[in-house]
């Protein structure tokens, strides 16, 4: 049952999702996760939020993943996110140079977060976004949603998903500016001004 | 709440959302493949699923979506001894040595090549490394329980490691995890991003777990149960388990080799 047959196309079944666990800390998170652009480019701007779950908690354990075009919509394809030490067997980094455009982030303990990228270029018919991945403890299946920037309100008018949600939902995926290249987004797991969160069937 | 929670309610609690499940199907809804977000039995879940519908991208409309590029991983990202973890620390680990290995694919069956897999797991004793772990176990100064490689040109993996055990939880009263090894693997699109468990067969504690059985469909419950491979066992070393990965994700990626 687990060898799949790539002879039958009918064997050829999705493997079922499961929760991260609250015990992924020691593993899947690593140092500078969070610092995705390299270092003193001017494109660089900083993402930060809370995670809160239905009772309007800040959700510790919840881990982030961010995904993103470079600031012309290129797809990144450097390795090297998280580089390792063939001497030691230990963490050794980003070059500091090279733009993966991938990140992991753990919230902390008041369940706040933070990424440095690379502001993204816009691809293809939407509005430039951020493709961040949800994953915590008690969710079985890690959810999908995006971080929009709000600095341009016709690419934002004109985005395909933006423009077929109500105002209130809308807005829960553009970011809120802060000044200095930094900006807020909170992210709700359940509930009022629950985040929407995406499929790709 | 969870104080008074016992096994018998968590099974039957179980039993309902299975017995719903086969109805939905016998009405004609599609086989679910994953475990609904809003599965009461893993109480976890209770305040962290959405109750609003997720909303559905079509991706044949724009092929440029970065979901559908994913991130790259090469030998810069892993090392020699990452995909053995009985080989991490100066002292050999104490429990059952194990070789797990499988194929990584797509849902038309095709290799997923060059792509990350990352494990991590309880020791023998069925303790994690983690510091807010509380189960009164011992941990073992010669396992960490992480480990990480790279599929190869035919998208097989493989792992030296030692059989976790199981271990208690706080969901309900007398609550034990059957043991596993957590993966967490990419595709070719950030869409087929997949985080998930492995099993080992014949665990008694299968029927027990509410996390198991969230897959309320019998044959996709299956897929997440190694099997036995007497050729993958090492000779005066290991015990082997097959275990093959097919990663879900939108048609549209399915034909965009190279994306």
């Amino acid at each position: 049952m687990t060898r799949i047959d790539t002879g039958a196309p009918e064997s050829v079944l999705p493997t079922p999702s499961h929760t991260v666990g609250p015990f992924y800390g020691y593993a899947l998170p690593f140092p500078g996760g969070e610092d995705i652009a390299p270092l003193g480019h001017p494109d660089t701007v900083t993402v930060h939020g809370y995670v809160y779950d239905g009772a309007g908690r800040p959700v510790p354990d919840a881990l982030l993943e961010v995904w993103g075009a470079d600031p012309e919509g290129r797809v990144p394809t450097a390795d090297g996110s998280m580089r390792r030490d063939p001497a030691s067997g230990g963490f050794l980094g980003r070059n500091g140079v090279e733009f993966t455009g991938f990140g992991r982030i753990r919230t902390d303990a008041d369940g706040h977060w933070y990424v440095r990228t690379l502001r993204p270029g816009a691809r293809g018919r939407g509005a430039p976004y951020l493709s961040l991945c949800v994953f915590a403890r008690g969710l079985l299946t890690h959810l999908f949603t995006r971080v929009h920037f709000p600095d341009d309100a016709s690419l934002l008018a004109s985005d395909p998903l933006l423009s077929r949600l109500d105002a209130d939902r809308r807005d829960t995926l553009v970011a809120g500016d802060e000044g200095a290249g930094t900006y807020r987004f909170d992210i709700r797991l359940q509930g009022e001004g629950e985040t929407v969160f995406l499929e790709f069937p | 709440m969870t104080d008074a929670l016992t096994q018998a309610d968590i099974d039957r609690e179980i039993a309902a959302a299975h017995a719903a499940y086969g109805k939905r199907v016998a009405d004609g809804a599609p086989v679910e493949h994953h475990p609904r977000r809003d599965y009461r039995p893993y109480r976890s879940s209770v305040l962290r699923h959405p109750r609003q519908p997720l909303v559905a991208i079509d991706v044949s409309q724009d092929p440029e979506l970065v979901e559908l590029s994913s991130p790259a991983f090469g030998e810069r990202d892993v090392t020699g001894t990452d995909n053995d973890l009985t080989r991490q620390h100066a002292g050999e680990p104490v429990g059952e040595r194990v070789t797990v290995s499988g194929r990584l694919l797509d849902r038309d069956g095709r290799p997923v090549r060059g792509q990350l897999v990352e494990i991590w797991q309880a020791n023998s004793a069925g303790r994690y490394a983690h510091r807010r772990e509380q189960h009164d176990a011992p941990l073992d100064p010669h396992f960490t329980g992480v480990g990480r490689t790279l599929t190869d040109a035919d998208g097989h993996y493989r792992f030296t490691t030692i059989r976790p055990g199981p271990y208690p939880w706080r969901n309900h009263v007398n609550a034990w995890r059957p043991a596993h090894i957590h993966f967490s693997v990419f595709g070719s699109a950030f869409t087929q991003r997949l985080v998930t468990q492995m099993y080992f067969p014949n665990d008694p504690l299968f029927a027990y777990d509410p996390i198991l059985q969230s897959v309320t469909d019998d044959a996709a419950r299956q897929r997440l149960v190694a099997t036995y491979d007497h050729d993958l066992s090492v000779p005066e070393f290991s015990l082997g388990y097959h275990w093959d990965i097919v990663l879900d994700g939108p048609r549209a990626t399915w034909t965009e080799e190279g994306r």
